[in-house]
C-alpha cells in the first residue's frame, strides 16, 4: 500500500531555497536545467538570436553544409536550419506545456473525483483502464484524424491520451488520502467536500504531479515530433523539430544536417526533461523511486 | 484461482466494451459530416447521401452504436471504401510485418537489457551502473522514427549492409524479410530497451536484497547460481509485466518505424488510412490494437500464476 502520509510534499516558501539548492547539487539535475534554461531561453528570445527569419528562402543557398555563415546548414528552400531549429524550440515547448497542463486538469479532476466519491471509482477507473489500452500515439492519430490536424488538435488529442496517466496516479493516492484523519476531522467540523478536495488532497498531491508532469512533458514533445514527421500534426511549413526531420529526410543522402539538428535538439531537450523529471521523483515521491 | 480468472475476464470485457464506445465515439465527433470528410471536396451531395447510408450515419446515434457493437460481435470491422476490401482482410494482409517487427524488436530490447539490467544491479553504484542508467535514459529520449533515418543513412545507404526498405519482394524467403526488418527492429528495440533495463534492475536491486539470496550465497553456491537462478526467477515478475507494457510502446512505435522504413505492416495502414480519412480503417485497426493489448495484459496476469508458485489469488 502506498504511504502518501509519509511523502514530503512541496517544500514551505522559506525552505524553497534550501530544495531547489538540494536539487541542483545533483549533477544530472544541474545538467537538465541548465540545458532545459538554454532551450526556453532560445525559444523566447528566438527573434534576437536567430540570425535569419526562419521562412526566408535563398534558393542559391540551398542544402549548404554546416559552416561560418550558416551553422548548422541550410535546406532545400536555402532556409538556414539554425534559425528553425530556435524557432521551432518555441513550437515544441508550447506543445509540451500546452499538453501538461490540459491533462494535469482533465486528470486530476477525475482522479480527485474517482478517489473521492466511492460511486464515481469504478466507471472513472473502468475509464481510464480502457483509455490506457490504446497505445499513446495511436489513439493520438486517431483523435487527429476526427478531429482535423492543427496545433490546437495536436494538444487536445495529447491531453487526452495523457490524461488517464494522471488521473491513475491522482486517484491512488485520493484513496489513500480520503481515510487520513485530517481529512476525517475536516468533515466533522463541516468543511465542504470541494474544499477538502482542493485545499487538503490536492495540496498533498502536488509532489506526485509534479514529478509525472515532468515525464509527461518530455512524452508529449516526443509524440508531437512523431505526430509532425508524418504529417498529422502543424502544417509542413511551420518550423517544428518533427517537421523538419520530416523535410530532411527526403534530402538525407545530400545534406544529412537537415535531419540531425532537430533530432538533436529533441534528445537533448526530452533527455533534459527525464533528468529533472528524476531528480524531482528521487527527492519528492520516494515512493515512486524504488531505484528506477 | 478459478474465481480469479473469471474475474480478470468479466474485468477484461467491460475494458473492451469501453474500449469499443471510445472508438466509436472518435469517429462521430468529426466536425461536420464524416461521409464528406471521406468522400472530400469534389463529392456530390448524392456521393455523400449514398456513402452516408452505406456507413449507417443517417441513423441516430444509438442505432448507430447498437448496429456496430452488432457488426462486432459477427467479427465484422466494417468495409474500407477506398481500399475496396473488409477492414477486417486489409488487417489480416498487413498483421505479418507489423508481427515480427514487434516481436523482433522486442527480442532485441531484451538481449540488450536484460543483461546490462542484471549486471547493473550485481554490480550496484559502480560506473556500468551509473553509465547504463544514463544510457536508458538517454535511448528513452531517442524518436524512434530518427534513430530508423540515422541508421538508415548510414548502415543501409552508406555501407550497403541492410536494405534501405521495404519488405522483400513478393516470393522473399522468411529470412529474407528478417534481413529487410533488422534496422527497423534495431531503431524500436533500442529505444524501448531503456524501460526493460530500468525495470529489470530495479525488479534485480529488490530481490537481491531479501534474506533468501544471502542464505544462497551463505550455502557457498556458486555467485552465477545465485545471480541467475535465485534472484532473476524472483525478480521475473515486474519484468513480465514491463515486457507486456513494451509490447504496447512498440506497437505504437512501429506505426511510425513502419512509415520510415516503406514497411507494408498495419502501422503503415493507419497513416494512409488518416490521410485518406479512411474511418473504418482507422477504428478497425484502433480496435484490434487495443484489444491485443488488453489480451498481452491479461496473459500476463495469467503466467504470474506459472512464474510464481506465492501468487494464489
Amino acid at each position: 500500500m502506498t504511504d502518501i502520509a509519509n511523502t514530503p510534499s512541496l517544500p514551505a516558501a522559506e525552505s524553497r531555497f534550501k530544495f531547489v539548492h538540494r536539487l541542483l547539487k545533483r549533477k544530472t539535475v544541474a545538467f537538465g536545467v541548465i540545458v532545459l534554461t538554454i532551450f526556453v531561453l532560445l525559444a523566447v528570445l528566438a527573434p534576437y538570436i536567430a540570425p535569419y527569419s526562419p521562412s526566408k528562402l535563398s534558393i542559391v543557398n540551398r542544402l549548404k553544409p554546416p559552416g561560418g555563415t550558416y551553422w548548422f546548414g541550410t535546406d532545400e528552400f536555402g532556409r538556414d536550419v539554425f534559425s528553425r531549429t530556435i524557432y521551432a524550440a518555441r513550437l515544441s515547448l508550447l506543445v509540451g506545456a500546452a499538453v501538461v497542463a490540459l491533462s494535469a486538469l482533465i486528470g486530476v479532476t477525475l482522479g480527485l473525483l474517482a478517489g473521492f466519491f466511492r460511486r464515481l471509482d469504478t466507471p472513472i477507473a473502468r475509464l481510464i483502464d480502457a483509455m490506457m489500452a490504446f497505445p499513446d500515439i495511436l489513439l493520438a492519430i486517431a483523435l487527429v484524424a476526427a478531429l482535423g490536424p492543427s496545433l490546437t488538435t495536436v494538444i487536445v488529442a495529447l491531453s487526452i491520451v495523457y490524461a488517464p496517466r494522471l488521473a491513475r496516479i491522482v486517484r491512488a493516492s485520493t484513496l489513500v488520502i480520503r481515510e487520513l484523519p485530517y481529512v476525517e476531522a475536516a468533515q466533522s467540523l463541516g468543511i465542504s467536500t470541494f474544499h477538502i478536495m482542493t485545499r487538503h488532497v490536492l495540496r498533498n498531491l502536488l509532489s506526485p504531479i509534479l514529478v509525472q508532469g515532468t515525464f509527461l512533458f518530455a512524452s508529449a514533445m516526443l509524440a508531437e515530433a512523431g505526430l509532425s514527421f508524418l504529417g498529422l500534426g502543424v502544417s509542413p511549413e511551420i518550423p517544428t523539430w518533427g517537421t523538419m526531420i520530416a523535410s530532411g529526410r527526403q534530402y538525407i543522402g545530400q545534406a544529412d544536417w537537415m535531419t540531425y539538428f532537430p533530432g538533436l535538439a529533441i534528445i537533448l531537450s526530452v533527455l533534459s526533461l527525464q533528468l529533472v523529471g528524476d531528480g524531482l521523483r528521487d527527492m519528492l515521491d520516494p515512493r515512486l523511486r524504488k531505484d528506477l | 484461482m478459478i474465481r480469479y480468472i473469471l474475474q480478470r475476464l468479466a474485468g477484461m470485457i467491460v475494458v473492451m466494451f469501453l474500449v469499443v464506445t471510445i472508438v466509436f465515439v472518435i469517429v462521430r465527433v468529426t466536425p461536420g459530416d464524416p461521409a464528406a470528410v471521406m468522400l472530400g471536396p469534389d463529392a456530390t451531395p448524392q456521393d455523400i447521401t449514398d456513402l452516408r447510408a452505406r456507413l449507417g450515419l443517417d441513423k441516430s446515434i444509438w442505432v448507430q452504436y447498437f448496429l456496430y457493437i452488432g457488426q462486432l460481435l459477427k467479427g465484422d470491422l466494417g468495409h474500407s471504401i477506398f481500399l475496396n476490401m473488409p477492414v477486417t482482410a486489409a488487417l489480416m494482409e498487413r498483421a505479418e510485418p507489423t508481427f515480427f517487427l514487434t516481436i523482433f524488436s522486442l527480442a532485441i530490447a531484451c538481449v540488450i537489457a536484460l543483461p546490462i539490467g542484471i549486471y547493473a544491479a550485481y554490480r550496484r553504484g559502480s560506473f556500468i551502473d551509473q553509465a547504463s542508467t544514463f544510457l536508458a535514459m538517454l535511448a528513452a529520449s531517442i524518436p524512434s522514427f530518427w534513430l530508423g533515418l540515422i541508421l538508415m543513412q548510414f548502415v543501409a545507404v552508406r555501407h550497403n549492409i541492410f536494405p534501405v526498405s521495404g519488405y522483400g519482394g513478393p516470393g522473399a524467403s522468411f529470412l529474407d524479410r528478417m534481413y529487410h526488418l533488422t534496422l527497423p527492429a534495431l531503431a524500436l528495440g533500442l529505444v524501448s530497451s531503456a524501460l526493460i533495463l530500468r525495470f529489470t534492475r530495479a525488479s534485480m536491486l529488490d530481490v537481491l536484497s531479501d534474506d533468501y539470496i544471502r542464505t544462497a550465497r551463505a550455502k557457498g553456491l556458486a555467485e552465477r547460481r545465485v545471480i541467475l537462478k535465485h534472484a532473476l526467477k524472483n525478480a521475473l515478475i515486474p519484468i513480465l509485466t514491463v515486457l507486456g507494457l513494451t509490447a504496447a510502446v512498440l506497437i505504437s512505435g512501429a506505426v511510425v518505424t513502419e512509415t520510415v522504413f516503406g514497411l507494408p505492416g498495419i502501422g503503415n495502414l493507419v497513416v494512409s488510412a488518416v490521410l485518406r480519412r479512411d474511418y473504418p480503417v482507422i477504428q478497425g485497426a484502433l480496435l484490434v490494437i487495443a484489444g491485443l493489448y488488453v489480451l498481452i495484459n491479461f496473459a500476463i496476469d495469467m503466467l504470474y500464476l506459472l512464474v510464481d508458485p506465492r501468487v494464489r489469488y
